[in-house]
């Protein structure tokens, strides 16, 4: 054997399995996978809410939740009589377009007189059946989508389930506190990217982001302690302890820093180039800031300004302590209003059972909830995309 | 005047000429006059943050000091006469004796039946004590004595050998010395107004109570458990829910957090699933906390209750209630926020390293656990501290999820029933009392301390840690 041979023989020795194929590693593989898991987490937590929400808002839709109404048949009812007699003493709130069971068959009530009721009988997929003397009747307690979002009563105890009275109090406390965060929150940033001096700025900036890191049950003392006693000396007894206006203010003061660093990244994201040419063509910095860099940056201060109301709607601990407790539909913000959250609140933090028409109410309002701020957000990140003015 | 005299035309040119810039320079003053009054405008505008700021601290303050009025019904040095030494540092035997001597039966046979007993309701007090108090401790020449038929003096022993010494001594002073506040008044009254106060308080119905300066803020504050009364009221047990609470909102939302930034910066190529993997997390980030609120208590309390309650573990004596349940759900709520920051700190790492490495023959793991990773560190953990200390001040996910505020035993473990700072917090503070405020206000401190170390952890972590590129 030559030299050269055994050298040839000596390489493949070692080269063997070291082609230049990809190698299999099942260890980066399984921390691949483990890793896409870990991202995968967040769709499904997006899944659970959505899920979890739907479900329990969905049993509060459909329910049906058979309440004793302690009325009995007056008299033996055949199958094909479409009006009868019941007894007058006893509950319910039996009114045209609820539903009523009378053992096992359900019908629709059409009219009301006195104790005679007119119905529709073989509802919901049961059979008109004859029924004795004495059977107990049954109210159902229907809430319907159109109820739900256009009655202005909110009397769980009563059946009764509009959302507007919470509703109304979400956006009026959202548009008082956007009141003052928007001029406020705009003005920062306007100040903090065109005027203040770097030595300012390093002070004032993370002063407002402290104000962002404040827990917001901090803010809903705040509000208790200090913001109605103050706006009771300034308007007077008009002004009821737990009132919107309070909530509403300091929820404000809340969101002012949001509103200020989203709008000043957007500010500080217009090119100086911009602005040289504002200041070239002889404008003064007031007019550089309002007529150049704003409508330039206008896509983010806009993005801005929904994010917030997004958040005001979300908010929570202030309304639920400054904001009164039980639903009123008003327009006085001297007034006590619960909030949509707030109501959440007070409700999940009594006893609660399971599955009563409490509990699935919650659900209802927390997806509507849900899907109000998921809008905004989205809307939001359009309003970024589509609206961006790109400059080099 | 008189050159323009001279010449007509000159004249009209230079008046016209003068004219112009007269207008010219009153409409720049006006201009710039408008600027100047903005720019005013702009800087209150930020200053009116500061000053809440400034306001919400100073409120905070002015309520958790002052002045009070306080009574006492007994004095403690009547008590202490007997034995020598102060309440604080008597046995438990001694504090029972106490009991035994001062407190009146009814009050005695109820704290039996509520703290020893555990019973809720009445209870045939014909039973005789050694039937009653089966497993539980009695001086054994009393079990043929019907309840009923016992002195003060015994009762107080039963309970002083039954019940721990601090839940005696709380007895001792809201039963015996009966200390209590009628009247408070904040920090500035206190310091400008006395004499409003003590006016106040002589044409008051109180008059005659001690009256003194009162920090709401103090060591037995932080150290006490829950009470009824006010005075007597601290943090200790919310304290301690919310640091489990954070241990366990950490232990899981971290490493899911990291893995998932870590995921989505090096691995996710541009597909359609990992864009929705981003906007998801972007969106979720928006989503109010109170609905991650709902999802825990529809999830971890009821679905999950097996788990989250350690029933599956063999723990029996909690609903899904637990401080599990909570961490899970500050974990799903902070899980796009720690995701976001890790991100950003990830992207931060140069390209260069990752390719160095690449280069040395390592492999993607390689590379990103001992290059990637540690480069990324100081802003991996700033960003997770900063969203633990979200996490920390959270009310309204805890109150849905089931936090109860009247607890009077220590959490002790991932299945306890918890309360928590924030929830303390929102119950002293929606109650109507004046004095409840005053330790809400304590305990606002107490959580704003809490937030200002992990937020100072977190700045020193970055300086220590950080390397430039």
């Amino acid at each position: 054997m030559n030299k050269r041979a055994i050298i040839q023989q000596a390489l493949e020795k070692q080269t063997a399995g070291m082609g230049l194929k990809k190698r299999a590693r099942p260890f980066e593989t399984v921390i691949g996978a483990v890793l896409w898991m870990c991202g995968a987490l967040s769709i499904l937590t997006t899944i659970g809410i959505v899920v979890v929400l739907g479900k329990e808002a969905m049993l509060f839709f459909t329910p049906p939740a058979w309440l004793d109404t302690n009325r009995t048949l007056v008299d033996e009812l055949d199958a094909a009589a479409t009006s009868f007699e019941i007894s007058s003493s006893g509950g319910g709130n039996l009114e045209a377009g609820k539903l009523i069971k009378v053992p096992n068959e359900v019908m629709k009530i059409t009219a009301v007189d006195g104790g005679v009721l007119t119905v529709e009988r073989g509802y919901s997929g049961t059979l008109a059946e004859s029924h004795n003397k004495d059977a107990e009747v049954f109210i159902g307690d229907d809430i319907s989508l159109v109820e739900f979002f256009t009655s202005t009563k909110w009397f769980p105890q009563l059946g009764e389930f509009g959302i507007l009275p919470l509703l109304n109090a979400t956006l009026m406390t959202t548009a008082i506190a956007m009141l003052v965060a928007l001029p406020l929150g705009l003005s920062a940033a306007v100040y903090l990217s065109e005027y203040a001096a770097p030595r300012a700025r390093a002070v004032l900036k993370p002063i407002l982001e402290i104000l962002a890191g404040v827990p917001t049950v901090v803010y809903g003392y705040f509000a208790l302690t200090f913001m109605t006693p103050l706006l009771r000396s300034l308007f007077g007894e008009q002004v009821q302890v737990y009132n919107t206006a309070s909530a509403g203010l300091v929820m404000g003061i809340m969101i002012i820093p949001y509103v200020s660093s989203v709008s000043e990244d957007a500010l500080n994201a217009v090119p100086r180039a911009l602005r040289e040419a504002s200041y070239g063509l002889g404008a003064t910095r007031f007019e550089t800031a309002t007529r150049v860099v704003v409508p330039a940056a206008l896509s983010g201060v806009i993005a801005a300004f929904i994010l917030g109301i997004s958040r005001a709607i979300g908010e929570t601990m202030i309304v639920a302590l400054a904001a009164g407790a039980g639903p009123n539909f008003t327009f006085n913000f001297f007034e006590p209003a619960e909030t949509m959250t707030g109501h959440i609140v007070r409700i999940s933090g009594g006893d609660l059972s399971y599955n009563s028409i409490d509990y699935n109410s919650l659900f209802a309002i927390g997806l509507t909830l849900f899907f109000m701020t998921l809008a905004l957000n989205l809307i939001s990140r359009q309003v970024t995309k589509r609206f961006r003015e790109v400059y080099q | 005047m008189s050159e323009i005299e001279a010449s007509p035309t000159a004249r009209d040119a230079g008046q016209a000429g003068a004219l112009e810039v007269a207008i010219f320079r009153g409409l720049l003053q006006r201009r710039q006059g408008a600027g100047r009054r903005w720019r005013t405008v702009f800087f209150f505008a930020t200053v009116t943050g500061v000053i809440a700021l400034v306001v919400l601290f100073l409120n905070v303050v002015n309520e958790a000091f002052g002045m009070v009025a306080q009574r006492e019904a007994l004095p403690p040095e009547t008590l202490e006469a007997g034995y020598g030494k102060p309440l604080d540092q008597m046995s438990a035997q001694e504090l029972g004796a106490i009991l035994g001597d001062y407190a009146r039966k009814g009050i005695l046979g109820t704290a039996i039946r509520d703290e020893v007993l555990k019973l809720n309701g009445a209870f045939d007090t014909n039973q005789p004590v050694g039937e009653l108090l089966a497993g539980r401790n009695y001086p054994p020449e009393l079990a043929e004595t019907p309840f009923k038929q016992l002195s003060e003096a015994q009762m107080g022993a039963i309970l002083g050998t039954n019940l721990d010494r601090e839940r005696l001594y709380n007895m001792v002073m809201e039963k015996v010395v009966q200390l209590e506040i009628v009247e408070s008044w904040p920090l500035n009254m206190a310091l400008f107004n006395r004499a409003a106060i003590e006016q106040e308080l002589a044409a008051s119905e109180n008059a005659g109570a001690e009256l003194k300066m009162h920090s709401w803020l103090n060591w037995d504050f932080l150290t006490k458990p829950m009470s009824a009364t006010p005075a007597l009221a601290g943090v200790r047990i919310a304290l301690l829910g919310s640091l489990w609470i954070l241990l366990f909102t950490m232990l899981i939302a971290v490493p899911f957090g990291v893995g998932a930034a870590i995921y989505l910066e090096e691995y996710a190529t541009d597909t359609w699933l990992n864009r929705l993997f981003e906007t998801n997390i972007r969106n979720l980030a928006g989503v109010p906390s109170i609905i991650y609120g709902m999802l825990g208590l529809a999830v971890f309390v009821r679905a999950f209750e097996p788990l989250t309650s350690g029933a599956a573990f063999g723990v029996t004596e909690s609903n899904g209630r637990t401080i599990l349940s909570a961490s899970f759900t500050l974990a799903a709520l902070i899980l796009p926020i720690i995701i976001i920051n890790a991100q950003e700190a990830i992207r931060a790492v140069p390209w260069s390293i990752r390719e160095a490495s690449y280069g040395l023959g390592a492999t993607k793991w390689q590379t990103i656990w001992r290059q990637v990773l540690p480069a990324a560190l100081p802003g991996v953990l700033t960003g997770t501290i900063l969203s633990l200390s979200r996490a920390i001040g959270e009310t309204a996910p805890l109150i849905v999820v089931g936090a109860s505020a009247v607890i009077f035993v220590d959490p002790d473990g991932p299945f306890s029933k918890f309360t928590a700072l924030p929830i303390q917090i929102w119950q002293w503070t929606a109650r109507p009392q004046d004095q409840f405020r005053d330790i809400a206000a304590a305990a606002i401190i107490v959580l704003l301390v809490l937030l200002l170390s992990l937020n100072a952890t977190a700045i020193v972590l970055r300086q220590r840690f950080s390397k430039r590129f």
